[in-house]
């Protein structure tokens, strides 16, 4: 009997990291349908990071002279964190087997071996571009990790746990209670999120000018399939991030391992929730304008001081 | 201890209050925080009014009507009206960076809610917690005055000043009589007249509303 759950934990697990790591280009085609949609453009449809990919894997790689096999190992690693944070959380089911393997912090830190592995292969080769954007890439990760974890404290102060599982069974399957500090960790938590992801106002994913960039110049050097990883590691880092926000503020609907009966009925929600979530960022993305890079420090502290803020909330309102 | 759902609302609403407080102090466009202002007066007049649902406090109704079309209508649209009629258009300028001001503003919201536990077990009310929101806002609306140069981002500190205020009677100690509250709000309403016919004095002998003129001597 005991064996049966294993089993049936460990196939959810499989579903899940299939699911994700192939819903998760679809998730950017879609966040970039909408962005074209409000730019009254007509768009390249949802299923273009797709062909994106493929094409890119079907492409000879030409790699610089004088890169080591830190270029070379970079794109393999960066794809193997981005998955397995994706498999870490309950995107839809709790009590998975992987999720025993690492807490919220323990998460944090996956993100952190990604983001430390692509800045040293981005000044591997010594272009002028890359080490410029490894270091701006530093500057807005150092800012944006203690809100991230400031967040993620929040939510574990209430439900007692470093766990996702644990914070996903305390808000979706107990009573309904508002959390005022946890209106501060969401907006702290998005401003995280559009850092952390080179979304709008900290840099613009959809263009290569030089003087903005941050993600694109450090990946200026990879094609073929190293590109199609980082690429597709980049859409499977979004995904991971607003399955993090779904698991914290949003959990209705994710169901138990082994509940064969909610699964079709937790992916659609999921899929509900994405396709919202998605054009909301699009959306989010399209009000705002970029801000200049000396300015990112600002907004990153204001994401910062909005989580520490909501820590402070819980200790005073306390329930 | 479980509190009842719409008391867990009214501290919801008291955390965005603080929320819109603090995004007060971080902006830096005049015009955004009109409107950042009128949405605090909306707030307020939401919080008061399931106050006054959750109290069945009668008067409660009339102030939380009283604030909607006060400071959620009437105000930011004289203020609207003046910067328009000013023609400033140009970014707020503040004495200290605008991160330090953040930094100060979580020390002070640390330091009043300190302050505000030992009173908090004094009072009796069921939304006693509340105390140490209003008076974070009360000293992070103070912060804002005193960092920003301009006169008229200070009338806006002033007035959310006033709804911290406003907050801390209602939440704390369910309201203050009727008469007290129409006479203030009729005080804040001639205030900002004034303060409107004063901005016009200041530009017409400085030429500018930049506070800090004033402190030279005519001769200079």
């Amino acid at each position: 009997m005991k064996n049966t759950g294993l089993i049936l934990a460990i196939v959810f697990q499989l579903t899940q990291l299939l699911l994700v790591v192939l819903a998760a280009p679809l998730l950017t085609g879609w966040v970039n349908q909408c962005k074209a949609w409000l730019q009254n453009r007509s768009g390249a449809g949802v299923l273009q990071p797709y062909r994106a990919l493929n094409k890119l894997f079907h492409k000879d790689a030409v790699i610089a002279d004088n890169a080591s096999w830190l270029f070379r190992i970079t794109p393999y690693i960066v794809f193997g964190c981005m998955w397995l944070a994706a498999a870490i959380i309950p995107i839809i089911a709790v009590d998975l087997p992987f999720s025993r393997a690492a807490d919220v912090i323990a998460l944090v830190g996956v993100f952190a071996l990604a983001r430390m592995f692509i800045a040293l292969a981005a000044m591997d080769v010594g272009t002028s571009f890359g080490s410029m954007g490894a270091r701006r890439e530093m500057l807005v990760s150092f800012l944006a990790e203690p809100a991230l974890l400031m967040v993620l404290f929040t939510a574990s102060l209430i439900s007692q746990s470093t766990q996702l599982t644990h914070i996903v069974e305390t808000f979706a399957h107990h009573q309904f209670i508002l959390y005022p500090s946890l209106a501060f960790a969401n907006i702290a938590f998005v401003m995280v999120l559009l850092a952390e992801n080179a979304r709008i106002p900290v840099d613009n994913p959809s263009t290569h000018l030089e003087l903005t960039m941050i993600h694109e110049a450090m990946i200026l050097e990879y094609s073929a399939r190293h590109l199609a990883l980082i690429e597709w590691a980049s859409s499977l880092k979004l995904f991971a991030y607003i399955g993090i926000g779904i698991a914290l503020f949003l959990p209705q609907g994710i169901i138990e391992a082994g509940n064969w009966a909610g699964l079709p009925v937790a992916i659609a929600l999921l899929f509900g929730k994405l396709v919202l979530l998605g054009a909301g960022l699009a959306l989010l993305e399209a009000m705002t304008a970029k801000v200049r890079i000396f300015r990112v420090p600002e907004f990153l502290g204001t994401a910062f001081l909005l989580a520490v803020l909501g820590l402070l909330i819980h200790f005073l309102l306390g329930t | 201890m479980q509190i009842p759902l719409i008391l867990q609302f009214v501290n919801l609403l008291a955390s965005i209050l603080l929320l819109v407080v603090f995004a007060m102090l971080a902006q830096r466009r005049i015009l955004s925080l009109i409107n950042l202002f009128a949405w605090q007066g909306g707030i307020l007049a939401l919080s008061t009014f399931v106050v006054a649902y959750s109290t069945r406090q009668h008067h409660l109704y009339y102030s939380a009507g009283l604030t909607l079309v006060l400071k959620v209508l009437l105000l930011p649209w004289l203020l609207h009206r003046l910067i328009r009629k000013l023609q400033i258009r140009q970014e707020v300028e503040t004495l200290i960076n605008i991160p330090t001001t953040m930094l100060v503003g979580i020390g002070l919201v640390i330091f009043s809610f300190n302050l505000a536990a030992p009173i908090a077990e004094l009072a009796q009310g069921i939304t006693r917690g509340l105390i140490g929101i209003a008076l974070a806002s009360v000293l992070l609306s103070l912060l804002m005055m005193m960092t920003r140069r301009k006169a008229i981002t200070q009338v806006v500190a002033f007035l959310s000043l006033e709804n911290s205020l406003f907050f801390a009677a209602t939440s704390a100690t369910q309201g203050m009589p009727l008469v007290v509250e129409f006479g203030i709000a009729l005080d804040v309403l001639v205030a900002t007249f004034i303060f409107g016919i004063f901005f016009f004095q200041i530009r017409e002998t400085f030429d500018s509303l930049d506070i800090s003129h004033m402190e030279k001597l005519k001769d200079d």
